[in-house]
């Protein structure tokens, strides 16, 4: 049974297997809109309720997906949807439970946004380790296809689409979307440079929408219950209600669907049980790993909204808090966030390649008690001078975090800088910084 | 200077040899010059005619030698390449920019260990330790610490080959590989797919930090 404090649509009647099948999805309502909509409603109707909702990306960047569809050029060329379910964001796993346990509502999602952009074919760019929900899909779009919900001539309207399940094979950058694009066109993962943006020319050089998958599963009922319904929920900036996925230092880590602007308290002390016996919050990512820390004093009590995250400094981002609790020692937790973008980094750009590196490599010195002093101010500096830098955000997912922790945790670092002994003479430091390679080899 | 030179350039630098892109299909390995079974070729083909771009299908065609081969091997590369009309050099290049092609031989069970943030607040490098441990020697299993595999919810967790479990106990790793070996159903109580949507976990333990 569902928690009293969420507020389940996307994830209603989630715990029921049988949801999985066309059958179990049409016995809930389901693809009742996709066929009204393919019969009765021309693309700009959709397009309005997609934007008057004011429905926001769920992805990380949180830009409005009716805006972003409009974008898109008219005319007869070949457009393209591209559903990104290459969830990788550390702390980010609803995604993952949207397609296993509602596959359905995807795919109705996808053929109804495809008449927004005019689309007539779909992707959906799963991350190859989701290989049981890559399963699932491929077995929901054959039944879809079967039932004639896609492909050639749908429901007689002379509409049609094709959708195709692409399964990645393990790179975070994937999941930025014009490296998804040149992943989905079969070549190494590098991001693009923009513009031009994907609206105008993506996949294939023709004119594509990219929209997340928990976006994507919120167009059936958008359609369905009108814009004015959506924006009942949530608030004036951030309407609808969002899967969070809460983790880490917490006694019920899960995804909880709230209604957008609840005490972010009610979530991770409410829903995901607080931290547990014996310990406090000491920080947590609001928006997954790429986030600014909050610490618990500055986080805990601010509504959980695009708005107000963006207001406190840090970002809604997928919506995916990862608590750290008082045992847990920032330096660490931010040398394991430098580790993950540095192995993620796909090496195109200067700042984020060499920006990763060095920051791992200053973070472990810091931990190993092998940092010089002036270490911490070059770790701060090396993020300022990744973000904004790059063609796409990574460098700039790991700069903001680690910046974050060393602004507001300092004096742990510097804790753990003076635990492992006296600052290093100027004849050492200089020795390790110019001298001959084994000696920083055994250091490090 | 050619006909179609630049007249604002001095030499027709622009319009020597080295600078045409190679279009022809040099290098690109004939159907006859490679081995390729019926099966792989068919499925690669019929995971081309799913795009309006032939090279789309590299990465799935990558999956599909791969399961046949056990990884991505020299030979199933170039017998890709010629069913796809690219040269065996690209594929190659697909397939060592991601994490789950193998260009190198790995056991046939794959084990991937998330030691990304939330997994190591639970525990994960220890329970990475304990499935290296347990695997140690056995050329069958392929043992790696790995990113974030979305799945911080069943912290810290494994993927065996392909599906997930979680959370483990540290001592849950050497019951797993005795089940692999067994060819039993592993782990069924660890099963992420059997969870319910958010619950209480138990406490698995294991350190963070210092």
């Amino acid at each position: 049974m569902p928690d009293p404090r969420e507020t389940r649509v996307l994830l209603e009647h989630a715990e029921d297997p049988a949801l999985r099948t066309i059958a179990g999805y049409k016995g809930y309502g389901g693809y009742a809109t996709l066929e009204r909509s393919y019969r009765e409603m021309e693309q700009d109707e959709v397009l309005k309720e997609l934007e008057d909702s004011g429905l926001r990306g769920r992805g990380g960047a949180g830009f409005s997906m009716g805006k972003k569809a409009s974008f898109l050029p008219r005319g007869e060329m070949a457009k393209y949807l591209c559903c990104n379910a290459d969830e990788s964001e550390p702390g980010a796993f609803k995604d993952r439970e949207l397609m296993q346990r509602n596959p359905h509502q995807l795919i109705e999602g996808i053929a109804i946004a495809a008449l927004a952009a005019d689309a007539g074919h779909a992707f959906i760019f799963i991350r190859g380790e989701y290989d049981a929900q890559a399963d699932i899909l491929d077995a929901a779009v054959a039944e879809a296809y079967e039932a004639g919900y896609l492909g050639t001539n749908i429901l007689s309207t002379h509409r049609d689409l094709e959708l195709v399940v692409h399964r990645g094979a393990g790179a975070y950058i994937c999941g930025e979307e014009t490296a998804l694009l040149d992943a989905l066109e079969g070549k190494r993962g590098n991001p693009r440079l923009k513009p031009p943006f994907p609206a105008v020319q993506g996949l294939y050089g023709g004119p594509t929408l990219i929209n997340n998958v928990e976006t994507l599963s919120n167009v059936p009922r958008i359609v369905a219950n009108g814009a004015e319904w959506f924006r009942g929920f949530g608030t004036e900036q951030s309407p609808g209600t969002k899967v969070v996925s809460i983790s880490g230092g917490v006694r019920r880590p899960g995804n909880y669907e709230v209604e957008l602007g609840i005490p972010t308290r009610e979530l991770i002390y409410g829903l995901a049980g607080g931290p547990r016996e014996g310990r406090e919050i000491k920080a947590f990512f609001p928006g997954g790993s790429s986030s600014p820390v909050l610490t618990a004093a500055e986080g805990l009590d601010l509504p959980y909204s695009f708005e107000a995250m963006a207001e406190a400094g840090s970002m809604l981002g997928s919506g995916s808090i990862i608590v750290a609790d008082d045992r847990v020692s920032i330096p660490h937790l931010a040398l394991r966030t430098a580790r993950f973008y540095h192995h993620e980094s796909c090496g195109k750009c200067t700042p984020c390649r060499e920006g990763t590196n060095w920051t791992v490599k200053m973070l472990e010195r810091m931990v190993h008690g092998e940092a010089t002093p002036m270490d911490l101010d070059i770790v701060s500096s090396v993020q300022e001078n990744i973000i904004g830098h790059c063609l796409c955000v990574l460098g700039d997912s790991m700069a903001m975090p680690v910046g974050a922790m060393v602004r507001k945790f300092r004096d742990e670092f510097e804790q753990v800088m003076a635990a492992a002994g006296p600052p290093l003479d100027d004849e050492t430091r200089l020795a390790a910084v110019q001298g001959p390679a084994e000696t920083l080899g055994a250091s490090i | 200077m050619s006909e179609n030179g630049n007249p604002n350039l001095p030499v027709d630098r622009a319009l020597t040899e080295g600078r045409v892109p190679d279009r022809t299909s040099a290098g690109v390995p004939e159907l006859h010059e490679v081995d390729c079974p019926a099966e792989l070729r068919e499925r690669i083909e019929q995971l081309m005619s799913r795009y309006p771009d032939r090279r789309s299908a590299s990465i799935p065609a990558l999956w599909a030698v791969q399961e046949r081969y056990g990884w991505c091997t020299p030979e199933g590369i170039r017998q890709a390449a010629a069913v796809m009309r690219v040269t065996p050099g690209y594929l190659e290049s697909v397939a060592s920019f991601y994490d789950l092609l193998h260009t190198e031989a790995v056991g046939s069970h794959r084990i991937e260990v998330c030691t990304n943030i939330s997994c190591w607040m639970r525990g994960g490098d220890e329970l990475l330790d304990a499935f290296r441990a347990a695997a140690e020697g056995d050329e069958d299993f392929y043992v790696t610490g790995f990113e974030c595999l979305g799945a911080c919810d069943i912290a810290p967790m494994a993927s065996i080959d392909q599906r997930y479990y979680g959370p483990l106990e540290a001592a849950e790793a050497g019951i797993a590989i005795a089940q692999l070996k067994a060819d039993a159903e592993v782990l069924p109580a660890k099963d992420q797919a059997r969870r319910p949507l958010a619950g209480d976990t138990p406490n698995p333990g294991g350190g963070a930090g210092a």
